[in-house]
């Protein structure tokens, strides 16, 4: 449980250094960080602002006095990339394969990372090697022989399954799964087996429950995979009413922005559409995403 | 009260088959369910990760083609002819160089800003979730989408130009050869850091506090502090973030797809993986694009193992 929380900020250092200097010239002081800080946070936010700024514009503004218009927002540029492109179709596409790749991270992940941390079974120390192996082998390397299953021998171009079936268990999130389970007591696992459970029934019923919290941060941290994910989409579908919105923005951006009216206008528009979902997500949910969650697991 | 116990121990001694039950034990462990558990996730390693990998050292081996499914056709080993091919052809090379030149900016920069502003972030109080989200805001978000504000932002007209006024360079940022590659460093340093900086924090917090205390009384300043308790605690963790960077940058591909219009200007921005999609994919190569990536995951394990013997010598 202790991983969820929020590295709390040394609440104690302070009284004790000034215990130690009474003077109180060694308390640190924080302003100068924090003006850096802000200045930082500005440069990684500013992006996002613009974003939104110019998807409202009319006409592109590129000046610095255009980063703040005073009025003539407009949501043409909105219906001008969804008059271009189906933003409707590849949003529910986007939706489709992140949510069969989480459905299956949380189903088929909970049940091995429940069973490589509590279970003994013969094979766990080979499973959980190729499990932390997934995570420094480069996808792109299996671009290619993945392309040749999924596409050219199975025939699965064009379909939800093909997109989902190489992200369908995200072994970064088994590996979260199983530090959870692990932290659990022993205890409580054969108190609930002398009770006569039977397995699935204490994960169920006994474990589950307790890391609660760690399927929402595993949720999250398999929700940017599959709705961000560009490359694996655009290999495997080449039927624009399959792609999901990832894939129908950069064939706009590269193919088709040319030729209309505002073409950074519409392209900013369907970059903020892109961006809200996940944007939203974490900031609602920022107090589940923190350092410690992924410290572990290797990427995100 | 004292029957009931009895009977109780009594079923609890019965079972009269341990021999079996043992056998079971030996053979599938002591919770043979586990198996049962596992096996959806193994089978998916199984046909997704380890079968994969073999079939790409596979294919790089061999004169390997795309047929129609359940074609019948002859795909001959061909030895080295396919990494002879890649070695030999200066667009990979190119590629290769051009990933070398994006690390050399990219890891540096993302390992001592990730530090930086981790360290900063830990010593402030105040509005510490506002900013910890603010940072790692662009690494959850889709390149794609960042990509068209980068796009708009260093287009010729874009507003960094437009700041820069004469000072802008010219040809612009993404269409100048020895500018594309450092603006989509820039970009990934910008867009993953939020990541190194969530790892850098849960570092911190097992730095001792006592240290800091005890070399602030030996008059030590921030920056003293900094380089000789901050940067040999966290150690282990800038090996990690180093490995991960090169990992990233090796994967390298929306960018110079996207940001410089296809590895533009002229190749200058190519990365190995792009080379592989236009050999593999646009082209029907998948024997050549298979060798690349072969060389690529060998040439990261090669810059890892190396990392590692640097950073945690002494």
């Amino acid at each position: 449980m202790a991983l969820i929380e929020t590295p709390t900020p040394h609440a104690a250092q302070p009284a004790e250094t000034r215990t130690t200097k009474p003077t109180g010239r060694r308390k640190p002081r924080t302003w100068p960080n924090l003006v850096v800080l802000f200045l930082g946070a500005l440069v990684f936010l500013f992006p996002f602002y613009y974003m939104v700024v110019g998807s409202l514009q009319a006409k592109p503004d590129t000046s610095l006095g255009g980063a703040f218009p005073t009025g003539g927002l407009t949501l043409h540029n909105y219906a001008e990339i969804n008059s271009r492109v189906d933003l409707g179709s590849s949003l529910v596409n986007s939706g489709i394969f992140t949510g069969g790749v989480i459905l299956g991270t949380v189903v088929f992940g909970v049940l091995a990372g429940y069973a490589l941390a509590r279970l003994h079974f013969r094979g766990r120390g080979v499973l959980f090697a190729s499990m932390l192996l997934v995570q420094i082998v480069p996808f792109q390397l299996l671009i290619i022989p993945i392309y040749v299953m999924i596409v050219r021998t199975y025939g699965l171009a064009d379909t939800y399954l093909g997109m989902i079936l190489p992200f369908a268990i995200n072994s970064t999130a088994v590996f979260v799964f199983r530090q959870f389970f692990l932290q659990l007591p022993e205890d409580l696992f054969s108190a609930a087996r002398l009770d006569g459970a039977g397995e699935f029934r204490i994960l169920w019923s006994v474990a589950l429950p307790l890391v609660k919290p760690a399927l929402l941060t595993a949720v999250l941290l398999t929700f940017i995979g599959p709705w961000n994910e560009f490359l694996w989409p655009f290999l495997v579908t080449k039927d624009a009413s399959m792609q999901p919105l990832a894939v129908t923005l950069a064939n706009y951006i590269s193919n088709i922005a040319g030729r209309a009216s505002n073409p950074f206008g519409a392209i900013l528009a369907g970059a903020v559409v892109l961006a809200a979902p996940a944007v939203a997500l974490f900031t609602v949910f920022q107090r589940h995403f923190t350092a410690s969650d992924l410290g572990s697991g290797v990427k995100g | 009260m004292v029957p009931a116990m009895r009977t109780d121990v009594g079923t609890v001694t019965t079972p009269r088959r341990p021999s079996s039950r043992q056998r079971v034990t030996t053979l599938l462990g002591r919770h043979p369910l586990g198996i049962l558990f596992a096996a959806p996730y193994a089978v998916f390693l199984a046909a997704l990760f380890a079968y994969p990998l073999g079939l790409a050292v596979w294919i790089s081996f061999h004169d390997y083609f795309f047929a129609a499914p359940g074609a019948v056709v002859a795909r001959p080993f061909v030895g080295f002819a396919n990494y002879v091919t890649v070695l030999s052809d200066p667009a990979v090379r190119r590629s290769f160089l051009n990933v070398g030149e994006f690390l050399v900016i990219n890891v540096p920069l993302t390992v001592v800003l990730a530090l930086v502003l981790a360290t900063a972030l830990n010593s402030v109080v105040h509005a510490r979730s506002f900013l910890r989200t603010s940072y790692y805001v662009p690494y959850v978000t889709a390149s794609v989408a960042l990509v068209a504000v980068w796009l708009f932002l260093f287009s010729q007209d874009g507003m960094v130009n437009q700041l820069l006024g004469p000072l802008a360079p010219d040809p612009s940022w993404l269409v100048n050869s020895q500018l594309a590659m450092p603006v989509i460093a820039l970009f990934v340093t910008w867009k993953q850091l939020g990541f190194f900086i969530l790892l850098y924090l849960a570092a911190l917090q097992g730095v001792s506090k006592e240290l800091y205390e005890a070399a602030s009384i030996d008059g030590a300043g921030k920056v003293r502090s900094f380089m000789s308790i901050t940067v040999p605690g966290v150690r282990p963790v800038t090996t990690l973030a180093v490995i991960l960077a090169t990992i990233t940058g090796a994967n390298l591909f929306t960018e110079p797809y996207l940001l410089t219009n296809g590895g533009g200007p002229d190749g200058a921005s190519t990365s190995p993986v792009f080379v592989m999609y236009q050999k593999g994919i646009e082209q029907g190569n998948p024997d050549v694009a298979a060798a690349i990536g072969v060389i690529l995951v060998i040439v990261v394990l090669v810059i890892s193992l190396i990392y590692r013997r640097l950073l945690e010598r002494d």
